[in-house]
C-alpha cells in the first residue's frame, strides 16, 4: 500500500462518567487539540472526515450525527462514519487515500458508555436467533474464553494477573489512564472472583472519551511541514459469530491481518495492543509474534481505560506519538471488535 | 401445550424479539443550561463567537462553524412561523388531539428554529411569517422541559417577510 | 427529570421492537425447539453444528443435511456467573456454558442451572431444562440441569 503519514493524535482522559458532557462537547477539545496540531484550522482543510461511534452505547439515536457538529461542516464536506471503533475509521480513510480520493483526512471515534450498562448493551452485538435473545454479555464471553485458555493449561490465573499488574505500572506515565498504579501479582490473585474465572481488574473499566487523528500523504504532511509517522500497512480480519465454531485460544484473524500489514518485515519496538481481558493479551501477543524484546502496551493499554469506538484508533494514534516524539522507530498497534476478539485489525506504523 | 395442538402448528417463520434497553440518560452541558432555563420561564440561546448565529436549543457548538458556542443569549418569548404543517394522525403517547398544528418557530433573536404546537387559532389561519408567543403553563408547573410553554398563540402583529425569518438584525 | 451540579439526567427505555425472519434453517431449528427437540446441521467437513448455521463457517458453504439429536450433552467450557445481571435468564448464579450435545461436533452457548460454582467442570454432562411453554425460541430452552 502507499505510505501514508499520521500527522497528529489527540485523546481525551479516560472516565468513568462524563457527566453533562454530551457527545459534541466530549469530541470538539480532542478535534480542536488534534486540527492545531496538524496546524490547520478546521474539516473543511482536509479532504475527507470519517468518524467511529455506536449510538446503542448511550441510547441516543442519532448520537452520530450529532458527532458532526463540531466539525464545522459548512459549505458540506466529504464524510462519513463507521459504526465501529474509529480504527476502522482510519481503515476507510486510508482507502480513500490510497484510491486517490484524498491527500489529508481527520478521523476521530468517541464513546459515551455510562448512561447504559455497556456489556448488556454489548450481548446484542451477538446472533440475533440464538444468543442475543439470552442476553450473553460480553465479559461472560470473555470469560468463556479464559476458562477454555486455563483448562487447556495455555495460560495460568498468575499469568493474566502479570499482565494487569504491569497495564497498571504503565498506566502511571500515561496522564489519560482511569486505572494505574503499583499493584503485585500476589495481591491480584488475593482478590474474589467477578464472572470467574474473571477477576474484576481482568476486565477494562468502562470509560467515556474521545480520540482524533489527523493523516495525509506523505507529501502533503510536507508541505504541512510537520513530523509525522509512517503508516506502512493495515488490514483487518473476521472470524465466525458462532464461537463454537472458532479455537477462542487463537486469534487467527489478528495472525492474517498481521502477515498482510507486514508486521514481520522488521523489528517491532512497541506493541499496542487492544485486550479488554488480561488473557486476550496473551493470545494476541501470541498470534501477532511477538517476542520480549517488545514493549507492549506501555499506554497500560485499554485495562487502564477503555474508550468503546475509540480505544482502537487511539492504541495506533499511541505508536504514532512514539515514533514523532523519536522515542521509537518502528512499532505496531492493534485493534479489536465484537466479543472474545471476533474482528481484528493490525497496523504497522514506521519513522518518516 | 399438548403434543396434538404443537403437531397442529406452522413451521416457525419468523420470531419477535423485542429488546429493551435502559439508560440513563444525560443532557450535555449546553442543553442542561438551557433546560434549567426553561425551568426558570426563559428561553436561553447560546450565540456563535464566529459566525454570531443564535441557535436555540443550544448544543454547545456552532454546527456551521464548528466553534464552542458559550455566549448566553435570553430570547423573547415572541416568535414567527418558519414552516408548519397540520397533524391528522393520532401519534401513539400523544395526548394533543387531531388535527392540530406543530409548527417550527424561529424566537426573537434567534437564527433558527425549534419546534412546538401552535393553538388559539383556525388550523387553516396558520401561515409562514404569521407572529405568535408563547404561553407559558403556571410557573407551579415548570419543570426542565418544553413543555412548560403549553403553546404558541397568534398575536396581532404585521406578518415577518419570509426572506426576514432567522435574520438577525444586529448580528 | 432531576438536577444535581447542572448535570440532567433522565432514565429511560429504548425499545427495539424487531420481528426477524428466521429463513429456512433457523426457522428449522426453532420449530423443533418449540416441539421440545434438539436438531443440527451437517457442516461440510460432515461436523454436527447446533444450533445449525446457514453456511459453513469455513468454506460458507450452504448448509441443508439436518441431524436430530438428544437433549443432552456435555460441557466444554464454563464461567461462573456470581452476581445475574437484571436480563440475565436465571435470576440466581449460574453458569454460561459451551454445551455440546451427545452426537454434535461443536457447542453452542447456553446456561446451567448449578446451583454452585463448585458442582461446575468441563466434561460434566447435562440435560435441557424445557421452558414451561415452548414458543419457537432459544429461550425454549430454559436451561441446562447437571445429569
Amino acid at each position: 500500500m502507499r505510505d501514508i503519514a499520521i500527522v497528529s493524535f489527540v485523546q481525551s482522559d479516560c472516565v468513568r462518567d462524563a457527566g453533562a458532557q454530551n457527545e459534541v462537547e466530549l469530541i470538539m477539545p480532542v478535534l480542536r487539540k488534534a486540527l492545531d496540531a496538524a496546524g490547520i484550522q478546521s474539516a473543511q482543510d482536509v479532504d475527507f472526515t470519517c468518524s467511529g461511534s455506536c449510538d446503542y452505547l448511550q441510547g441516543a439515536a442519532f448520537a452520530f450525527v450529532s458527532g458532526v457538529d463540531p466539525l464545522g461542516a459548512v459549505p458540506p464536506i466529504k464524510e462519513s462514519h463507521v459504526e465501529m471503533d474509529a480504527a476502522w475509521a482510519l481503515y476507510e480513510a486510508v482507502l480513500k487515500i490510497t484510491m486517490g480520493q484524498a491527500e489529508s483526512a481527520l478521523v476521530y471515534g468517541f464513546g459515551k458508555s455510562s448512561p447504559g450498562e455497556l456489556p448488556i448493551v454489548l450481548s446484542q452485538q451477538l446472533d440475533p436467533y440464538y444468543m442475543a435473545p439470552l442476553w450473553l454479555d460480553s465479559i461472560s464471553t470473555a470469560a468463556l474464553q479464559a476458562r477454555t485458555m486455563l483448562d487447556n493449561g495455555d495460560i495460568t490465573e498468575k499469568d493474566m494477573a502479570e499482565v494487569v499488574a504491569r497495564s497498571r505500572k504503565n498506566a502511571k506515565s500515561n496522564p489519560h489512564a482511569q486505572l494505574k498504579g503499583d499493584v503485585s501479582v500476589d495481591e491480584l490473585l488475593a482478590e474474589p472472583t467477578y464472572l470467574s474465572p474473571l477477576r474484576k481488574h481482568d476486565c477494562c473499566p468502562v470509560s467515556d472519551g474521545a480520540c482524533a487523528m489527523v493523516v495525509a500523504t506523505v507529501e502533503k504532511a510536507k508541505e504541512w511541514g510537520k513530523p509525522y509517522a509512517v503508516l506502512k500497512g493495515i488490514d483487518h480480519r473476521i472470524e465466525s459469530h458462532n464461537f463454537g465454531a472458532r479455537d477462542l485460544t487463537q486469534s487467527p484473524s489478528t495472525q492474517a491481518a498481521a502477515k498482510s500489514a507486514g508486521v514481520a518485515n522488521g523489528p517491532v519496538e512497541v506493541a499496542e495492543i487492544y485486550a479488554p481481558f488480561s488473557h486476550q493479551e496473551i493470545i494476541l501477543k501470541r498470534a501477532l509474534g511477538l517476542g520480549d524484546d517488545t514493549v507492549v502496551n506501555p499506554s497500560g493499554g485499554v485495562l487502564a481505560g477503555n474508550l468503546m469506538m475509540a480505544s482502537g484508533l487511539s492504541r495506533i494514534g499511541e505508536v504514532a506519538m512514539r515514533i514523532i516524539r523519536g522515542d521509537i522507530k518502528r512499532g505496531i498497534a492493534h485493534a479489536t471488535s465484537g466479543h472474545a476478539l471476533q474482528q481484528n485489525l493490525v497496523a504497522v506504523l514506521e519513522e518518516a | 401445550m399438548s403434543d396434538q395442538n404443537t403437531e397442529a402448528l406452522e413451521p416457525i417463520t419468523g420470531i419477535e424479539v423485542p429488546v429493551y434497553l435502559d439508560y440513563n440518560f444525560t443532557a450535555g452541558r449546553a442543553t442542561a443550561r438551557f433546560l434549567t432555563g426553561v425551568k426558570n420561564g426563559k428561553l436561553l440561546g447560546q450565540r456563535c463567537p464566529s459566525c454570531r448565529n443564535v441557535y436555540i436549543p443550544p448544543r454547545g457548538c456552532c454546527a456551521a462553524c464548528g466553534v464552542a458556542t458559550e455566549e448566553e443569549v435570553e430570547l423573547s418569548n415572541k416568535a414567527t412561523v418558519e414552516s408548519f404543517t397540520i397533524v391528522h394522525i393520532p401519534i401513539p403517547g400523544n395526548p394533543i388531539k387531531p388535527p392540530y398544528v406543530i409548527a417550527n418557530l424561529v424566537p426573537d433573536g434567534a437564527n433558527i428554529s425549534f419546534l412546538h404546537v401552535l393553538s388559539e387559532c383556525k388550523n387553516e389561519d396558520v401561515r409562514i411569517g404569521m407572529r405568535v408567543e408563547a404561553l407559558w403553563k403556571d410557573a407551579s408547573e415548570w419543570d426542565y422541559a418544553m413543555e412548560n410553554i403549553q403553546y404558541f398563540r397568534p398575536i396581532d402583529e404585521p406578518d415577518m417577510e419570509v426572506e426576514e425569518i432567522g435574520r438577525l438584525k444586529d448580528a | 427529570m432531576s438536577a444535581s451540579a447542572e448535570v440532567l439526567s433522565q432514565a429511560f427505555t429504548l425499545g427495539y421492537t424487531y420481528t426477524r425472519s428466521t429463513g429456512p434453517v433457523v426457522g428449522r431449528f426453532l420449530t423443533a425447539l418449540r416441539d421440545r427437540k434438539i436438531v443440527g446441521i451437517k457442516g461440510s467437513d460432515g461436523k454436527v453444528i447446533v444450533p445449525p448455521m446457514e453456511w459453513d463457517p469455513v468454506t460458507a458453504e450452504a448448509l441443508s443435511d439436518f441431524v436430530d439429536l438428544p437433549d443432552t450433552g456435555v460441557v466444554k467450557s464454563w464461567a461462573w456467573v456470581k452476581h445475574p445481571r437484571g436480563k440475565h435468564p436465571l435470576d440466581k448464579p449460574f453458569a454460561w456454558a459451551q454445551i455440546q450435545f451427545d452426537g454434535a461436533d461443536i457447542p453452542m452457548i447456553h446456561c446451567v442451572d448449578a446451583g454452585d460454582e463448585s458442582a461446575m467442570k468441563a466434561g460434566m454432562r447435562v440435560k435441557v431444562r424445557w421452558a414451561e411453554e415452548t414458543i419457537g425460541s432459544i429461550n425454549d430452552i430454559a436451561c441446562f440441569d447437571p445429569a
